[in-house]
């Protein structure tokens, strides 16, 4: 701890000689390896669900929200090392929404990272995908971190492969909520072979950052806030002293430690889940994981969407919430509680009671 | 004063009354509420659709001390040149605007954005288009001492003039009790702050049809326009309209793509030598008024907020038929093509590329022709009555 802090304010006294003070949301450089040379920040845009309508018409809404993600991460000083995107790209797959959301990510002035989404899957499981971003499962090192990226979004085979009348059927029924024809989302043997092949060249004190689109922890198979072989994964990552995963398809703020392991949603760009209950079509089941978020603005369509730049703390990762119309967040790890925990509403009095009408 | 007239003078007088300096000795009527005793006269309560005015505790309101006010706005010693007092730009026959798209400074010297009126702006909660003053104390000092606008240094040349100035001199020492050094140039915004909350206006043709239920006080093609600024136009989510009272304001901050549009390329390097002048303690309203690519920040510059790139106080729609141009630049002409804009979804011309920072809420609006014609026709309906006949003689539109 104390040495954190030590180097946190060594590095937030060499940056105000930067002349950019500390607490400028856009340079929220913090901390924190022993190290200064090997601070760094990184951005997460994730789930904006690119609509095509048809020739060159697409969705407004879901266009504006990615571009503002975008052009807001170009304000960022200093500059994220890399950006990732978390996945649901496109709405259905197809290489028009999928080509539109590249062109629209191609602003970013940065090295970008994808992770596949279920909406960018299956209708040709990846296959237009990798040809725009590459493969589907990969890892690389930064500054001392081992990142992974997994495609935790596939199903079984069976499910996959015999059961649709055509890949359009196959795309429609995976983007279904509570639909009794969905699957649930799994990482699957032969990513999980190699996960375990590629981490075993890593060292136990080496932090690791996984990222996947689906959580890679049970939370509600309805909506397939699930990943099939969860338990599976996390023994995998057991033997590392510090792991967190980071996961987009659920539209909200969550955070949750499961022994050495951090989980992180992000947020998307597109529209908030959960919606709020006056509108919710269907009974909710959702835990009690999440600080309840402000109930999203119908007026302000970009209310309770974000994107979030994340620092890597001594290992661990710090989440800072971009929230449009709305009160930013930030969900760090507490040394202490050795868990995330929201900087400013972790404490039930301090929360603010989510509002049950308009 | 001109609150005072209102009160005092009949509706025939009005014109002559406007002319006069309003030196009227029994205008000492001065209230936070609405004076009830006027609803029975034939022309109505001019408060009518307004809330009580806020008045801050450590200002209240004397005739005195509006009186003051008065003068001080009006006073042109109070620049580098002799020539510019407040009035300049917020001028009584102008619905106290200017009608130009941005402000003439001493020399001629041109700002960056559109004077607003000073009409109701006593109800705003922050001051400026950006809202970088609190309040109407706040705001009144900053011109001044503006390089594009008063051009003065510093406040001591004002200072210097009202302890040495015997009407001055008496009535800082009556008002406020101080004399000489004693004077501050706070003293002297509370004055003109006090003035400028006098200056708020309602009974309106829409105030008087919706408050009050006289449904031949706006026409059949208004009335319509109504529906569509409370409906389909969108337009009443951020120009707001309460049960008792309507501000036409949120008095909260949204891009809606103007002047933004055309430096988006430019808004990466621009914030990034903002946010570092402004972190070398560079004047921000200096910044703003003098330099047009940072002015187009807005509200960004004030907070450094991400979400407020390119975002504006939403002004007030009360008198808005007289204030023209429009928006923060004064880049919009007429009411028409203020509508037209919206419906474009924040774009103007509608081949215009929508800037990545837009605020949520603007979207294209689908209007026909004759919609848009009905939106531009209820805006008529806010005007005041005083103000009505004030601009009878202008040129505006």
């Amino acid at each position: 701890m104390s040495t954190t802090n030590r180097s946190r304010r060594n590095f937030i006294k060499n940056t105000s000689a930067l002349a950019l003070g500390s607490t400028l949301p856009i340079s929220m450089i913090e901390l924190a390896f022993a190290n200064s040379n090997e601070n760094f920040t990184f951005a997460y845009i994730s789930d904006s669900h690119i609509q095509h309508i048809k020739g060159t018409r697409f969705v407004r809404n879901w266009d504006q929200g990615l571009k503002r993600a975008v052009a807001e991460t170009n304000l960022l000083t200093p500059k994220p090392d890399f950006v990732m995107f978390g996945g649901d790209l496109a709405q259905l797959g197809s290489k028009p929404e999928l080509d539109h959301g590249a062109e629209i990510l191609s602003a970013i002035s940065n090295d970008i990272h994808y992770v596949m989404g279920e909406h960018d899957y299956y209708l040709d499981l990846g296959a237009y995908w990798e040809k725009l971003f590459g493969p589907q499962y990969y890892s690389f090192d930064h500054k001392g971190v081992h990142f992974i990226v997994l495609n935790s979004i596939r199903t079984y085979d069976e499910w996959t492969y015999n059961r649709w009348p055509s890949n359009e059927q196959r795309m429609l029924e995976m983007a279904g909520l509570d639909n009794p024809n969905g699957s649930p989302f799994m990482v699957g043997n032969e990513q999980r072979k190699w996960l375990n092949n590629d981490l075993a060249k890593i060292a136990k004190t080496t932090p690791i950052v996984v990222f996947s689109h689906s959580p890679l922890q049970k939370i509600y198979k309805g909506w397939n806030f699930w990943t099939e072989d969860a338990e599976q994964i996390q023994a995998l990552l057991k033997p590392y002293n510090k792991v967190s995963v980071i996961y987009g398809h659920v539209h909200q703020i969550q955070y949750n430690q499961i022994g050495n392991i951090s989980f992180h949603s992000v947020m998307a760009t597109a529209w908030p889940w959960p919606y709020p209950s006056t509108y919710a079509q269907a009974e909710q089941y959702l835990p009690q994981l999440t600080v309840p978020m402000n109930r999203a603005d119908p007026f302000f369509e970009r209310d309770a969407t974000g994107w979030q730049f994340i620092n890597m703390a001594n290992g661990n990762v710090d989440l800072n919430f971009t929230l449009n119309s709305n009160k930013n967040r930030s969900v760090k790890f507490n040394n202490v509680n050795k868990r995330p925990e929201d900087s400013q509403f972790q404490e039930q009095g301090s929360q603010i009671p989510p509002q049950t009408h308009y | 004063m001109r609150y005072i007239f209102v009160l005092t003078c009949s509706l025939a007088l009005l014109t002559a009354c406007t002319q006069s300096q309003n030196k009227n000795p029994e205008a000492k009527v001065v209230t936070t509420s609405k004076p009830s005793v006027l609803s029975s006269q034939s022309d109505g309560d001019p408060l009518l659709g307004l809330p009580a005015v806020p008045i801050p505790n450590d200002n209240l309101q004397t005739p005195e001390k509006i009186s003051l006010g008065d003068k001080l706005f009006h006073d042109k010693r109070f620049s580098i040149d002799g020539t510019v007092s407040c009035a300049n730009c917020h001028d009584a026959k102008k619905a106290f605007g200017d009608g130009l798209a941005v402000s003439l400074g001493h020399h001629d010297l041109t700002g960056t954005r559109n004077a607003p009126t000073v009409i109701n702006a006593a109800f705003y909660t922050s001051q400026f288009w950006d809202g970088r003053e609190p309040d109407l104390e706040g705001q009144s000092k900053q011109p001044f001492v503006n390089p594009v606008e008063h051009g003065l240094t510093d406040h001591e040349v004002i200072l210097e003039i009202v302890r040495t100035d015997t009407d001055y001199q008496t009535a800082f020492s009556s008002i406020f009790g101080v004399s000489g050094k004693q004077v501050s140039i706070d003293h002297v915004a509370k004055a003109i702050a006090s003035f400028e909350r006098t200056i708020i206006s309602g009974n309106s043709p829409f105030d008087r049809y919706y408050f009050k239920g006289d449904t031949k006080a706006m026409s059949d093609t208004q009335v319509r326009g109504f529906k569509l600024f409370i409906g389909q136009g969108r337009c009443v989510s951020c120009h707001t309209i309460e049960q008792d009272h309507a501000l036409f304001t949120d008095n909260r901050f949204h891009n809606i793509g103007i002047g933004i549009n055309d430096i988006q390329q430019d808004v990466p390097r621009l914030a990034e030598a903002f946010l570092q002048a402004k972190n070398k303690d560079v004047d921000v309203d200096i910044m703003v008024l003098t330099d047009k690519k940072s002015s187009e920040l807005g509200r960004f510059a004030i907070t450094n907020e991400l979400d407020k790139v390119g975002a504006f106080k939403t002004p007030t729609l009360r008198n808005i038929e007289m204030t023209a141009p429009y928006m923060h630049d004064g880049s919009l002409k007429t009411l028409k093509d203020v509508i037209i804009h919206y419906h474009n979804g924040g774009v103007t011309p509608a081949s215009a590329k929508v800037n990545a920072y837009l605020s949520g809420g603007i979207r294209p609006l689908n209007l026909t022709e004759a919609q848009i014609d009905d939106l531009v026709a209820f805006m008529k309906a806010l005007t005041s009555p005083e103000y009505a006949q004030s601009s009878a003689n202008t040129t505006i539109n």
